[in-house]
């Protein structure tokens, strides 16, 4: 599914405009693809098990959510720019640990300032990220797996043998993901509306587009004049800030970090987002398909405990799963592009 | 220019193998040099036992990604047939059998990967992403919470004797990789399939038309590396004489680590299996020397990271620094024409 | 450029090597000196020996308090009793990490190892070789028990497990269902304990275990198992961790209205990180004992080994310093003492 290259300021009229219909036709029936499988998902474990839609599961899914989905977002951002961001748990984890010992150091500390504090620390490595990408030349995916490991190292040797407890923590912060409004977390409001304005964003505005230029044909959008340098730096930066929130957050739900926090997240955030329909290889996919690919994984994972099987199966339904998705996703691009050059074709005529 | 004489006269001179091999040689001298166990034949069979599946895993490894592909299950497939081996010893199954069992299990994981990457044409990344999840839930299946612990002493032995005649430095595991790495080797650097493979990464299209089967050699590299990395689980397990779904979580990442640092090119098409064998030396060298001279463990992430980013970046970095000199001769240029 | 590019990388190294060389001269603790055997000043006890304490990965607070100087731990005795020292680990809970670690240990000349086993069996061969070049093994909070010379144990497993039951027995009328967060699944010490407290239910014939689920010792993993038994079983009435980071994560889960008071908490915890939920009453009491004493006999047991005045055989006796006097039972067992309870009205007093 390729995105229709834009030059800046152009009027999206005739030919190209139904091509580019038809992708957004196709972007809609993705996500409404993911809907329709968890709202199936959700019905039939409700029906088998009723205790599954009760309140308190309703709110444990959601928060655990909330983390992955905006982990998700910045995640699609790289990955639609042809790009991997490996060290979103490394980031997640350093964030979780320095922002949340701010409180035992500095009492009385504003909670505003701590989140800010997890941001930046989350952006100051996004941008190192998105530098060593973009101005160093060097694939994404070697880039963000050594800062993986280097950022994960770094937080060892910072942590040491300490972490951060619940009893250091103002409850204002550990209320945070508690708070509820009509038995919906205020956290999933909140981030549902971040995943909005990432959304729009995309969709919408200029430098948001050219993202999914540059994953499509990187070549062409730089040709056409896209700075795409800037705007992968920007993806990477976007998405470390996100991990670095997504930190913050992650200390005021369990309460005590160590050096531990995050590990092994990036694999289930790049599953969730592939799952969600975000084409690896960049140039399609949108931020709510993947933000409902973590949704879908975090219900798997409660309906297969509410209905008592082993949640050993957790994992290997999570695996068939993405390839599932990527698979019909293959199938689906292979019909499109073959739609559009018969389009194309017949206008020729 | 002087430079370039030296360059055609001596192109092994300058390649990035030989870099390497100097770093191996310096991490030797210096590990030595801090510590006097580095080099003794008890270390280095401590050595051999620690990363000898690892490197057994990077030799496929190496081949998958020169043909521009990657394969992130490895690990996951080492649990699995380590798990397998546990869960059909408990049930008494002859250990024969067992070995059978598990080679044609990590050869049909590994044809999952190949089938879906060729014939549907999925990207290796996600294939492997989610094969790697899967293979992962098959393990966690097969043994649930449990562990099976009560392999024949015949079998764990190998966890702790060298191969026998060898003097006490060399394990089964480095034997292994020694033999598979030779075998690697001549196929990768001196068989028209190895010619092919690196066609396959330079460039995918000319490789099709030059009548290579492009789909077919990956399938099977793809094989390949199921049985090798079932039997590295195999090895794995009798080395710790444990069997428990978490065997081999994470090492994934060492194994591509290692391949990187090898010089080989994550984008295909360059690469050489001395360079992978190079790449393990410095890789288990590092690691093994700062255990030995009291380093900080808890750095040693940041040394593994380091160490990767070093390797690729010094090479990438050369269009950086032309385009700086060209920006500053650009610049000069300017003033002088103002 | 190729050229220059060795030199590069060659650089670095030039760089790297005095470091190493400099951090090789000095280790935590004491700098190294020869194993010798010299009339020590603690009675007859060697000075002199190089003692690794190997806890199952670094950076994990409880065993940063059971090893090192500062908070009176294992290596406090070792610097006490004029040994050399040092704490080592890999960075991740599995026999695979600990190995290097245990082998590098014996490559440098250990005379002593102080370890918590991550597995039971994988570190045999390892420990075998050890014990085969007279390195006394001492295993500490976690065993292997067919390859080592002594265990010290924090409590006897047979009393931590009936406790952990009587203590959630009490806060729960002693009946309804309960369930464990456990770590681990091949953690040693975690299925003692818990074939234990199947034991001591049997006193309780009101109450049954209707699961066991496991934490991994991460406390997202923790979290979710623990919401996961909430909504599998809407009647249970209590949870047992025994674990110091599966307890506070389920406390995490348990803190809000809907659960605190109509599910009962306890386990095993640090007095830091559960003084949160004591005080707002998630958790009424849990058990640990002293890491630090933990590690702190379990060091002089090794320098008693390793210098020959005991070999571990049952009815010997030592003396382990400011700890007092023990003895060694059973399958070469050593116990601290009982497991400590921790209330609301003692919690604030401890610091770790």
């Amino acid at each position: 599914m390729t995105a229709a290259v834009l030059r800046p300021g152009q009027r999206k009229t005739g030919e190209r405009s139904t091509g580019r219909t038809l992708s957004e036709r196709v972007f809609r029936v993705r996500e409404t693809g993911i809907l329709v499988v968890l709202v199936l998902f959700v019905a039939v474990t409700a029906g088998l098990q009723h205790r599954f839609l009760s309140a308190s599961n309703v709110q444990f899914v959601l928060v655990n959510t909330t983390i992955y989905a905006l982990l998700a977002l910045g995640e699609t951002m790289v990955v639609v720019s042809r790009n991997v961001d490996l060290s979103v748990g490394s980031v997640l984890g350093m964030s979780a640990y320095l922002s949340a010992d701010l409180f035992g150091g500095h009492r009385g500390i504003p909670i505003v300032v701590v989140f800010l504090a997890g941001l930046g620390i989350g952006l100051g490595w996004g941008i190192v990220n998105g530098l060593l990408v973009a101005a160093g030349r060097v694939p994404s995916l070697v880039v963000t797996l050594a800062t993986l490991y280097i950022i994960r190292g770094a937080d060892i040797l910072i942590v040491g043998g300490g972490m951060v407890t619940a009893n250091t923590l103002p409850a204002a912060f550990t209320g945070i993901p508690k708070a509820t409004v009509g038995g919906i977390p205020d956290l999933a409001i909140v981030v549902a509306a971040v995943i909005a304005a990432g959304a729009y964003y995309l969709r919408t505005y200029r430098s948001g587009r050219e993202l999914y230029a540059i994953g499509s044909n990187p070549d062409a959008a730089r040709l056409a004049g896209i700075p795409a340098g800037r705007r992968i730096l920007t993806a990477f930066a976007v998405s470390g800030a996100l991990a670095g929130v997504a930190g913050v957050l992650w200390a005021a739900q369990y309460g005590t970090v160590d050096s531990t926090a995050g590990t092994s997240y990036e694999l289930t955030v790049v599953t969730a987002v592939v799952v969600g329909g975000v084409a690896i290889f960049g140039g399609s996919g949108s931020v709510v398909g993947a933000a409902l690919g973590a949704l879908l994984l975090s219900t798997i994972n409660s309906a297969l405990y509410v209905l008592g099987i082993s949640s050993f199966w957790d994992q290997a339904i999570a695996g068939f799963l993405l390839i599932f998705a990527i698979s019909i996703d293959r199938v689906i691009q292979v019909r499109l592009t073959a739609a559009l050059r018969q389009r194309s074709a017949r206008r020729a005529e | 220019m002087q430079s370039e004489n030296v360059r055609e006269r001596l192109p092994w001179l300058f390649r990035w193998e030989t870099a390497l091999a100097i770093i191996v040689a310096a991490i030797a001298v210096i590990g030595a040099s801090a510590s006097p166990q580095f080099l003794t034949a008890n270390n280095l069979f401590n050595l051999g036992l620690s990363n000898g599946e690892i490197a057994i895993m990077v030799l496929p490894m190496t081949l998958i990604i020169i043909t521009g592909e990657i394969d992130l299950s490895v690990a996951s497939i080492l649990g699995m047939s380590s798990c397998l081996l546990g869960y059909l010893w408990e049930r008494h199954w002859p250990m024969i059998v067992i070995f059978v069992v598990i080679a044609l299990v990590g050869l049909a994981a590994g044809a999952v990967n190949g089938l879906l990457i060729t014939r549907l044409g999925l990207p290796s990344l996600a294939v492997t992403i989610g094969t790697l999840t899967l293979y992962a839930g098959v393990a966690q299946i097969l043994l649930g919470p449990t562990t099976v612990a009560n392999f024949p002493a015949a079998y764990t032995n190998l966890g702790v004797n060298a191969v026998p005649g060898t003097g006490n430095a060399l394990t089964y595991s480095t034997l292994a990789f020694a033999v598979l790495a030779l075998i690697f080797g001549v196929v990768l650097h001196a068989t028209p399939v190895g010619r092919g493979i690196f066609a396959m990464g330079a460039s995918p299209e000319a490789a099709l038309f030059a009548g290579i089967r492009v789909k077919r050699i990956k399938t099977i590299l793809f094989m390949i590396s199921g049985l090798v990395c079932a039997f590295a689980g195999v090895l794995y397990t009798f080395r710790l004489s444990t069997a428990v779904a978490n065997n081999g979580v994470g090492l994934e990442l060492d194994v591509v680590a290692i391949v990187l640092v090898g010089g080989i090119s994550i984008f295909g098409g360059k690469g050489s299996i001395l360079g992978a064998v190079l790449g393990v030396l410095a890789f288990a060298g590092i690691q093994n020397a700062l255990l030995l001279t009291n380093f900080n463990q808890e750095a040693s992430g940041v040394v593994a990271g380091g160490l990767l980013l070093v390797s690729v970046f010094l090479p990438g970095t050369r269009p950086l620094w032309r385009r700086i000199a060209a920006h500053s001769r650009g610049r000069v240029a300017v003033r002088k024409a103002a | 450029m190729r050229l220059r590019r060795a030199t590069w990388l060659a650089l670095p190294l030039l760089i790297v090597s005095p470091l190493l060389a400099a951090c090789s001269s000095s280790s935590n603790g004491s700098s190294p000196t020869q194993a010798s055997s010299s009339s020590g000043t603690s009675g007859s006890l060697k000075t002199g020996l190089k003692v690794f304490v190997i806890p199952k990965n670094l950076g994990n607070s409880y065993f940063t308090t059971s090893d090192s100087a500062k908070s009176g731990g294992a290596l406090a005795a070792v610097q006490q009793l004029g040994e050399s020292g040092s704490e080592t680990s890999g960075t991740a809970d599995t026999p695979s990490s600990q190995i290097p670690a245990i082998q590098a240990a014996i490559s440098k000349g250990a005379n002593a190892l102080v370890l918590s086993a991550t597995d039971p069996n994988a570190l045999c061969p390892t420990l075998e070789s050890a014990m085969k070049r007279g390195i006394s093994v001492v295993t500490f909070d976690s065993d292997a028990p067919s390859c080592r010379d002594l265990f010290i144990n924090q409590a006897s497993s047979q009393a931590l497990g009936a406790s952990e039951v009587d203590l959630l027995a009490k806060q729960i009328g002693e009946s309804g269902q309960i369930a464990v967060v456990s770590a681990s699944a091949d953690d040693t010490n975690q299925n003692v304990w818990i074939s234990y407290m199947k034991q001591e239910l049997k006193k309780y014939p009101k109450m049954s275990l209707v699961s066991v689920v496991y934490g991994n010792d991460d406390t997202a993993t923790s979290t979710q198992v623990t919401q996961g038994l909430l909504e599998q079983y809407p009647d249970l009435k209590g949870i047992i961790s025994p674990t110091t980071v599966g307890l506070p994560a389920a406390a995490a889960v348990l803190d809000t209205a809907k659960y605190r008071g109509k599910v009962a908490l306890t386990g095993l915890g640090t007095p830091d990180e559960m003084k949160q939920y004591v005080a707002d009453g998630t958790v009424k009491s849990f058990e640990l004992w002293n890491p630090a004493d933990l590690g702190y006999l379990a060091a002089y047991a090794a320098v008693e080994l390793s210098s020959g005045k005991i070999t571990g055989a049952q009815g010997q006796t030592f003396t382990a310093g400011k700890l007092g006097t023990f003895t060694v039972g059973s399958d070469h067992q050593v116990l601290l003492g009982a497991p400590f309870v921790f209330t609301s009205a003692n919690i604030n007093t401890f610091n770790f």
